[in-house]
């Protein structure tokens, strides 16, 4: 079959691209649109690394396809900062060291920025709950939930 | 592949009937991507049902029950208090499904045609007595949730049906239910043996029982023994010792990594307790 013509919105531009039906959407941001900073660990949405969101909700961009975004508002790893100045979950991440090979901390700062979002004060226990399926091999997570909870903490007091 | 976006039910059953080769329709689609990038299906016509009409909705019907569309994620299931408050073990069985991300996708329908034993969120809607709508080739058709799963991975849907609704009934009132898994770890794991009950209580006496098991036989099953085991009873120990006795007789496990056969058949027993006591709670209006 041809490709299909997708037109979205990424991180507030408008984009377009054509798309293989089989393509998941993170191979269209990342062969398509050239924003490889969502990452595949798995492919089958276990592993959290390609984490975005569409329409304000959080998903694996690996489990759903590149067609199926027409129309939709899809924020990446890419919107977060706001130009030079970091998210405060990206400069609590630096200060926490709360990653080491990076690889899977796009995911968590999307998943994590989800979270807070719609939970401006979670329990760590939240915090640990929602980000289960955000696997790291290499932090065993406590400073990963420390920056999360600073985060919410510095990001509350500034509201 | 084809890829389809039809804009009504009976579109959908049309495509799918007259599609050659395998064909899968395309809700949550976190099964059916997973299934695509491992290469086990792939499918040469994908059907996305989500541009139909009707199919994000979560609303009551006229006689105070729920219709939930085909394309309700798990994480809608979980924001809706209402819902919640009528139906918690239906919820719950949902949430348990996956992590936040795949519970931003994730539906009941995908779940229940996935056709796992161990499908979370299966026992509570057959506990619930709730049923599928399908659109086939001949019209419109009502059908119990417990009549969908065949075996694993396989379910009674015919070439051309397609399910556009799931119906619960009206909970009313002194009612209640719940639903366990048992899993080694906490998060992101497959039950190794699950079981949801819902039941209603006229004072302490329990007047309305059904039990279904999950992960403990080739399919969800309904337990039309264990809920008699509770029915006039005040879950006293008598009532628990028979129900976990007839739930575990319907078991017929499999043995794998996850968990023997005599292990699920045990925990099996075990969860229908807890979760008989918390469906007990929640009908007589206790917080749970």
């Amino acid at each position: 079959m041809s490709k299909i013509h997708v037109t979205t919105v990424v991180n507030g531009d408008e984009v377009e691209f054509l798309a293989d039906p089989r393509e998941t959407l993170l191979d269209c941001l990342r062969d398509h649109l050239g924003l490889t900073g969502s990452k595949e660990g798995c492919g089958t949405g276990d592993c959290g690394a390609c984490s975005v969101t569409v329409d304000g909700v959080l998903i694996s961009s690996c489990l759903m396809l590149g067609v199926e975004a027409q129309g939709k508002r899809i924020e990446t790893i890419e919107g977060m900062a706001n130009g030079e100045e970091l998210h405060p979950l990206q400069r609590k991440f630096v200060e926490h060291a709360a990653l080491q090979c990076g690889f899977c901390t796009p995911g968590i700062l999307v998943a994590a920025k989800a979270l807070l979002e719609k939970n401006p004060d979670p329990t760590e226990t939240e915090v640990r709950y929602w980000l289960a399926g955000n696997l790291c091999r290499c932090t065993g997570y406590d400073k990963i939930i420390r920056a999360v909870m600073d985060a919410a903490s510095e990001m509350r007091g500034a509201a | 592949m084809d890829f389809h976006t039809p804009s009504s039910f009976e579109d959908a059953s049309k495509l799918a009937a007259e599609a050659t080769g395998l064909t899968r329709f395309l809700a949550g689609g976190t099964d059916v991507l997973v299934q695509m990038r491992s290469g086990t299906v792939l499918p040469d016509t994908l059907i996305d049902l989500k541009l139909i009409p009707g199919t994000q909705g979560i609303t009551r019907t006229p006689d105070g029950g729920w219709r939930i569309g085909i394309a309700v994620s798990g994480a809608r299931l979980g924001d809706h208090a209402e819902l919640i408050a009528d139906w918690p073990g239906v919820v719950e069985g949902m949430e348990l499904v996956g992590s936040t991300q795949v519970q931003g996708r994730a539906t009941l329908v995908g779940n229940l045609c996935n056709g796992s034993p161990a499908a979370d969120s299966v026992p509570g809607l057959v506990a619930a007595q709730a049923s599928v709508e399908i659109t086939g080739l001949t019209g419109v058709r009502t059908v119990p949730v417990e009549d969908i799963p065949a075996g694993p991975g396989k379910t009674t849907l015919q070439p051309g049906d397609v399910i556009s609704g799931i119906l619960i009934p009206p909970r009313g009132e002194h009612a209640g239910d719940a639903y366990q898994r048992f899993t080694p770890r906490t998060e992101m794991d497959i039950a190794v043996a699950g079981c949801a009950i819902s039941l209603r209580v006229d004072g302490d006496t329990i007047s309305e029982a059904r039990v279904a098991v999950g992960a403990v036989a080739p399919t969800v099953r309904l337990v039309p023994d264990a809920a008699a085991a509770l029915i006039g009873s005040t879950l006293d120990d008598a009532a628990i010792d028979a129900l976990v006795a007839a739930v575990r007789a319907a078991c017929n496990p499999i043995d794998d990594k996850r968990g023997t056969a005599e292990f699920r058949t045990e925990v099996a027993g075990v969860l229908a307790k807890r979760v008989a006591k918390i469906a007990y709670g929640r009908a007589k209006g206790e917080a749970q």
